[in-house]
């Protein structure tokens, strides 16, 4: 098991290096010069060099590379080009509403999907399990920001137990924070749900077509019974893969979402550093994210061994 | 008393009738064999004791343990019963057990699930009952997981956790048909003595006669869900009176009329042909070690002639199959097929000039192509394969030689029973007239009906086509049957090499000894008649 792990953390960090330099090449590709676009068409070429000399654009490719990477490692993301603060202030402040979103939503994901897709692969071809299917295509097939308008009509504007848009912030208290975070976490839950109630269910009746599945019945086990003893570790491993890419999804693509509710998130900073060519914001967020990817993956790979014991032998 | 009295029962499911009047009884302490070809209702039979049932089946009749009718019971009622009074045993034991749950876990189970006795008194009885398999905890303690262990080794855990509380009846799936002959043997012996020693009653489904005439008392001979014919094994053997057992008999220990082999000329030379598997790293650093699968094995296949390969899992047969093939490359000596040499990289030419059958007749078929461009596939490695009128001649011809009919070329592979489908692979091999054909394991899948029809079809193709081939078997009487000359494997080695009569009969290596010994053997029906005077 130990040997695993340190496998894994070994992969780990290879694939940070290698995404850094990836992100980090990938922008530097892209067209469009931060200060001569922050000084507008109509500046000097000596303003343009000097500003360019102050955000360290002078520099060699390798130099600034170096420079980012060690800067990360200390903390400091550098400074926005267009906002001039530091980018770690920056991250950090929209990290307190991206990151307990993305947790809210994937609990509320797994506490809806857990007890569905069991429900509907212990009655398979009823009508239960219809039921369930059809209210899982749903899901998969609305959009998430018509969801989160819907919500917004009834529980904002009709029944008024919640507000519309905006966030509280932390310093009011957890449960005004959780109160604003609310309907954004619904909107996002409800489509992911679905996906995994559906992963849920083939994976458990797949499982129930196992033959220790038929020796559990043979030993006495009521159906029940096989199925919370035997069935439900063996459905983890397909849930489990499908819950790591749900968070990073969530954690990074929550970006509609964020403009219904306009929530100071993750995505939106990223999308307003994009238009205004703040190009270390946009690397930061970008390395940010795919660390959080690579970290979530070393948890599932983790999560993998935990349950089930092949994987923990092999080398 | 009869421990248990199956009386006239009948199955439907989704009202298509599986099982019609079925009739048997297992005493205690007795071994009753239900025998009979694949869809024969066996199966549902021994399933139908133990009330696990696809959910469409609906029984009726009367299924009485200890008098206690068994289709009158409420589910928890069953529940009760199955693993108490009721142990069952599987056919596949590499998949019978929980991967994720250790092998201490899945046998405490049984026990804990009926509340028979306390914790500690469980894990006390749990470490007897898997020292009474054969799996004593010094060697195979509780915390071990199923894939830690052998296919034998998890047969004894399937075994351990069926026994755990005594149950009064055994019911045992074709135990030993997923497993090696001198496994098979050990198990058999296993089941044996503990019918002995806790006065069981064993119900025993098998499709191997010769595993019956070597264990059990009664046999019950099934077919198409109804049985055909029942009474002591000795009896019913000595004296058969439906036409479907004796054809069974016939068929188990048929011996195929290969005409003889031509003057030797070699055409597959394998010359200290030695393969290894890499293993996986001890340590980050450390060499990683090697696995020799095939270890400087040699010898010639003449023209003409049937060579026989026989060895049990894990004896490089396959890898050795694999490397004629030109499939893996070898790390030292050579193959060579005519003089050329074989590699992974060998001309697509030399190529067609080999070709193979395998062993599972549902997996080896693309189902969405239809039959005649199935057994064209060969045909991709030839510069000119024949086109138009003369391709469709030799589809017709070859359908024909293997015992098909030539219009059976534009069906799909759906449509044909599992013996058929060994006919198409056989067209396929023969097809581009290959200089050599690799049989893999080629009829164990098969009923043993179709299995004498297939070699009985080997036979016939032998005399049309003058076949060279290579037929690998881990069943000794089926190599015997179609072979010039048999070699056996062990360890990646060939231990013994010479004509079947006198590996068979005076065996030199110990391990063909262990092998002959341990399998099973039809008992010979003279002597039987001769032991029952009344018969």
């Amino acid at each position: 098991m130990l040997r695993y792990s340190l496998k894994r953390l070994l992969s780990l960090i290879l694939s940070l290096a290698v995404a850094s330099a990836v992100i980090f090449a990938v922008i530097e590709v892209a067209p469009g010069d931060p200060a001569s676009f922050m000084l507008g068409v109509n500046a000097q070429a000596d303003t343009v060099a000097a500003l360019q000399a102050e955000l360290g654009l002078d520099q060699s490719k390798l130099q600034r590379y170096l420079s980012w990477v060690s800067g990360m490692l200390g903390g400091d993301f550098g400074t926005s080009y267009t906002y001039r603060t530091p980018v770690a202030e920056m991250i950090a402040d929209r990290l307190w509403v991206s990151l307990p979103l993305a947790l809210f939503a994937l609990t509320l994901s797994t506490l809806i999907a857990f007890p569905a897709g069991i429900y509907a692969a212990s009655r398979r071809g009823r009508a239960g399990d219809s039921a369930v299917m059809g209210a899982t295509q749903l899901g998969v097939a609305i959009p998430n920001f018509w969801f989160a308008m819907i919500l917004v009509l009834i529980f904002a504007i009709n029944l008024r137990w919640f507000s519309a848009g905006g966030f509280s912030g932390w310093d009011n208290g957890l449960l005004a924070g959780m109160r604003s975070l609310t309907l954004p976490a619904i909107a996002l839950a409800l489509p992911q749900a679905a996906i995994l109630t559906r992963v849920m269910r083939s994976s458990l009746l797949d499982i129930l077509g196992e033959d220790f599945m038929r020796t559990a019945r043979a030993k006495g086990l009521s159906r029940r019974q096989a199925l919370w003893r035997h069935g439900l570790r063996n459905a983890m491993i397909p849930v489990l893969t499908i819950i790591g890419l749900q968070f990073s999804f969530l954690l990074a693509g929550a970006i509609i979402i964020e403009q219904v509710f306009y929530l100071p998130g993750l995505g939106r900073l990223v999308f307003q550093a994009i238009s205004s060519r703040d190009l270390i914001v946009v690397e930061s967020v970008v390395m940010l994210l795919v660390f959080a990817v690579i970290t979530v993956n070393f948890a599932v790979d983790l999560a993998y061994a935990a349950v089930d014991p092949r994987l923990r032998s092999r080398t | 008393m009869s421990l248990l009295n199956i009386q006239n029962l009948s199955m439907t499911i989704a009202g298509t009738p599986v099982l019609r009047d079925v009739s048997l009884t297992v005493e205690p302490g007795g071994i009753t064999a239900v025998t009979g070809e694949s869809g024969s209702g066996k199966s549902m039979t021994a399933l139908s004791v133990m009330q696990l049932l696809p959910d469409l089946a609906r029984a009726t009749g009367q299924i009485t343990l200890d008098g206690t009718d068994i289709l009158d019971q409420s589910e928890a009622q069953l529940c009760g019963l199955r693993g108490q009074s009721i142990g069952m045993v599987f056919q596949e034991p590499m998949t019978a057990l929980n991967p994720v749950k250790t092998i201490g876990d899945q046998v405490m189970e049984t026990i804990l699930i009926h509340r028979a006795m306390p914790r500690a008194k469980a894990h006390l009885r749990t470490c007897e009952v898997l020292e009474r398999v054969g799996l004593p905890q010094d060697r195979f303690p509780l915390s071990r997981f199923p894939h830690e262990l052998s296919g034998g080794q998890r047969q004894r855990v399937v075994i351990a956790m069926a026994i755990a509380l005594r149950p009064r009846l055994l019911i045992a799936d074709e135990p030993t048909t997923a497993l090696d002959v001198t496994t098979q043997a050990q198990i058999l012996d296993l089941l044996k003595s503990l019918v002995r020693d806790y006065d069981m009653g064993l119900l025993i489904i098998t499709h191997d006669l010769a595993v019956v005439a070597d264990l059990a008392d009664q046999i019950v001979v099934m077919k198409q869900g109804e049985v055909v014919e029942t009474g002591s094994v000795k009896g019913v053997l000595a004296n058969m009176q439906h036409p479907y057992t004796r054809m069974l008999f016939a068929a188990s220990g048929h011996q195929a009329d290969l005409p003889a082999a031509p003057a030797p000329t070699p055409l597959l030379e394998v010359r200290q042909a030695t393969r290894d598997y890499q293993l996986p790293r001890t340590s980050l650093f450390a060499q990683p070690g090697h696995h020799r699968a095939v270890d400087s094995v040699g010898f010639t296949l003449n023209r003409g002639e049937r060579l026989g390969l026989v060895g049990e899992s894990g004896c490089g047969k396959s890898t050795l199959t694999r490397a004629i093939l030109g499939l893996e490359p070898l790390q030292s000596g050579e193959i060579l097929l005519d003089g050329t040499p074989i590699s992974p990289n060998m001309a697509t030419d030399l190529r067609r000039k080999m070709q193979v059958v395998f062993q599972d007749p549902f997996g080896s078929f693309n189902p969405r192509h239809r039959v005649a461009r199935l057994i064209t596939e060969p045909f991709h490695g030839m510069e000119n394969p024949p086109r138009g009128q003369e391709r469709l001649n030799l589809i017709s011809q070859v359908l024909e030689d293997v015992g098909l009919k030539p219009e059976d070329a534009d069906k799909y592979i759906h449509q044909f029973s599992g013996g058929q489908r060994q006919r198409i692979a056989i067209a396929r091999a023969l097809i581009t007239r290959p200089e050599l054909i690799i049989f893999d394991e080629a009829v164990s899948a098969l009923d043993v009906s179709v299995r004498a029809r297939i070699l009985d079809l080997l036979a016939d193709l032998c005399r049309a086509y003058a076949l060279t081939y290579l037929f690998i078997s881990h069943d000794l009487s089926v190599v015997r049957s179609v072979s010039d000359r048999v070699l056996v494997m062990k360890g990646g080695q060939i231990v013994e090499d010479g004509p079947p009569a006198q590996v068979f009969t005076n065996p030199q290596h110990d391990y063909t000894k262990s092998l002959i010994a341990a399998a099973p053997v039809l008992p010979d029906i003279d002597t039987l008649k001769r032991s029952q005077p009344h018969a």
